[in-house]
């Protein structure tokens, strides 16, 4: 967690983020760019519409090499639920690195590079998975942090044909695969990925090109600068998980609905940190699920909220729900009794001491729009 | 005419006899951003100065809007309801939330003047 007396960090673009007039506020420790002076909505709509920028270098990008031999996608699975060893050079997938009582310490990407594993992880856990991961995988692994490489992300209907200018090879890549990039000269390592629910690249850079590469691209007429105020309504009409938020250290996979990310393998097998509680919350069922909120009125239900069965009883917990700008209303994501988490149940949600009615909707609130191939 | 004047939450009230038109200003409607959604009070509803009387929403968050004086509420801006957006357009014209009748009209000398404001908005930065 970030510590407050701590002097912000700042990535790599920072001076361009002031220079394009970013509102920047403290994030994870780091000085970002909350919105341009476009503003949130219309950030939020150019990115459906064609292709948002967005610096998130803050991120932790981690690679993860075996010693002498030792298969470091075996490792890895000791850590997380997904199936790492079935994963071929060029594909990512997304898990969580969970704890002994099946709780999500953090959630992050791992892709094969061909000859080692690249880990995106959260900004604000960063620390604490990298010590994680030197605690359980020193043995069998060259842990190496990545904190001079940049991130960014273009996200959008128009990324593929805008990065597709300067590599035409990325248009080739399906959703989830991953490879190098050489961008105006520089050598990348992209993914087509990205947390909007959009089609979209995110491309992990040296740090002291980052800006270069970022002002090439923000010339092309469909990308715009987009800052965290839009990722995060994208990401909540996607229906995606902010760690923090809507996942946390006492959140299993199976409540907040991650099942379709457990492999397959791994749930005959076992063998990561946890397995016990997920592996029978996947038997028997979990307590309470993470659910999408639709609010009947035009009110924004928040974090924290209180939901409540139309009878008044509380049965869960708002965290997270705001505007939808796509979805042109009030969006929230929380975590119910499982009794109560069908699409269609009726519930209500206390906003200002108010009873909104609202109903349990499918995710997510905005067709995700990935490019399968 | 009317007089304006301004609280340090940053509402405006243009006085006309012992009528006031309450909005949120420029400044205000800058921080919050985009405004989404706009909860307005009952016509009728007694309002006293320095507690919730409205309450508006950015993408980012909800904030409430204090009442600048004490009284009755007269009319509510409806417009904002269906166009929230209204409040960063107009913020200081079109975008008024409500009209209270005055119950205590030396209230408006604990007010800051257009002038004393703006001092007030550049102390801020």
């Amino acid at each position: 967690m970030s510590d407050p007396n701590q002097p912000l960090r700042r990535t790599p673009l920072h001076a361009l983020h002031v220079e394009l007039g970013a509102k920047l506020v403290p994030f994870a420790g780091y000085d970002m760019p909350v919105q341009y002076p476009m503003g949130i909505l219309s950030e939020h709509q150019h990115t459906r519409a064609a292709a948002g920028l967005f610096d998130v270098s803050h991120m932790g990008q981690v690679r993860l090499t075996g010693k002498g031999g030792a298969s470091v996608a075996k490792a890895l699975e000791a850590l997380v639920p997904a199936d790492i060893q079935a994963l071929t050079p060029g594909q990512m997938r997304y898990t969580q690195f969970t704890n002994e009582k099946g709780g999500i310490l953090d959630d992050l990407m791992v892709a094969n590079t061909g000859d080692h594993l690249m880990l995106v992880v959260n900004a604000s856990s960063k620390e604490a998975d990298a010590a994680h991961l030197h605690r359980h995988l020193s043995q069998s692994c060259a842990i190496e942090e990545l904190s001079t490489r940049a991130l960014i992300a273009l996200q959008g209907p128009k990324a593929a044909e805008v990065l597709g200018r300067f590599a035409p090879q990325c248009q080739a890549m399906h959703f989830m695969n991953a490879a190098f990039l050489t961008i105006d000269g520089i050598t990348c390592y992209a993914t087509r990925s990205g947390y909007t629910g959009e089609d979209g690249y995110e491309i992990s850079m040296p740090g002291d090109a980052a800006e270069r590469l970022t002002r090439r691209l923000l010339a092309e007429p469909e990308v715009k600068p987009i800052g965290l105020g839009a990722r995060d309504s994208l990401r909540l009409e996607a229906g995606l998980c902010l760690y923090g938020n809507d996942i946390d250290q006492t959140t299993t996979p199976v409540e907040a609905a991650l099942t379709w990310s457990i492999g397959k393998r791994r749930r005959s097998e076992g063998g990561f940190v946890g397995a016990d509680v997920i592996l029978r919350q996947l038997k028997d069922g979990a307590p309470r699920r993470l659910i999408g909120i639709q609010p009947e009125g035009r009110a924004p239900v928040r974090a924290h909220a209180e939901i409540q069965d139309r009878s008044g009883r509380r049965i869960g917990e708002v965290t997270s729900g705001g505007f939808g700008p796509t979805a042109n209303g009030p969006v929230a994501m929380g975590y119910v009794a499982s009794a109560s988490a069908a699409p269609g149940t009726d519930l209500q949600v206390i906003v200002r001491d108010k009873a909104l009615p609202a109903r349990v909707a499918p995710l997510p609130f905005v067709p995700h729009r990935y490019h399968r191939g | 005419m009317g007089t304006l004047k301004f609280t340090e939450e940053h509402e405006w009230i243009k006085i006309e006899g012992d009528t006031g038109t309450v909005g949120i200003t420029t400044y205000a409607q800058e921080q919050l951003g985009d405004v989404v959604y706009v909860e307005l009070p009952a016509v009728g509803k007694q309002v006293e100065k320095g507690k919730e009387m409205a309450v508006v929403e950015s993408v980012k968050a909800a904030s409430e809007v204090y009442a600048p004086v004490s009284g009755a509420i007269l009319a509510v801006n409806d417009k904002l309801t269906a166009e929230p957006a209204t409040v960063n357009a107009e913020p200081m014209a079109g975008g008024w939330f409500v009209k209270i009748k005055l119950s205590k009209l030396a209230e408006l000398d604990g007010l800051m003047d257009e002038a004393a404001y703006n001092k007030y908005l550049k102390g801020l930065h």
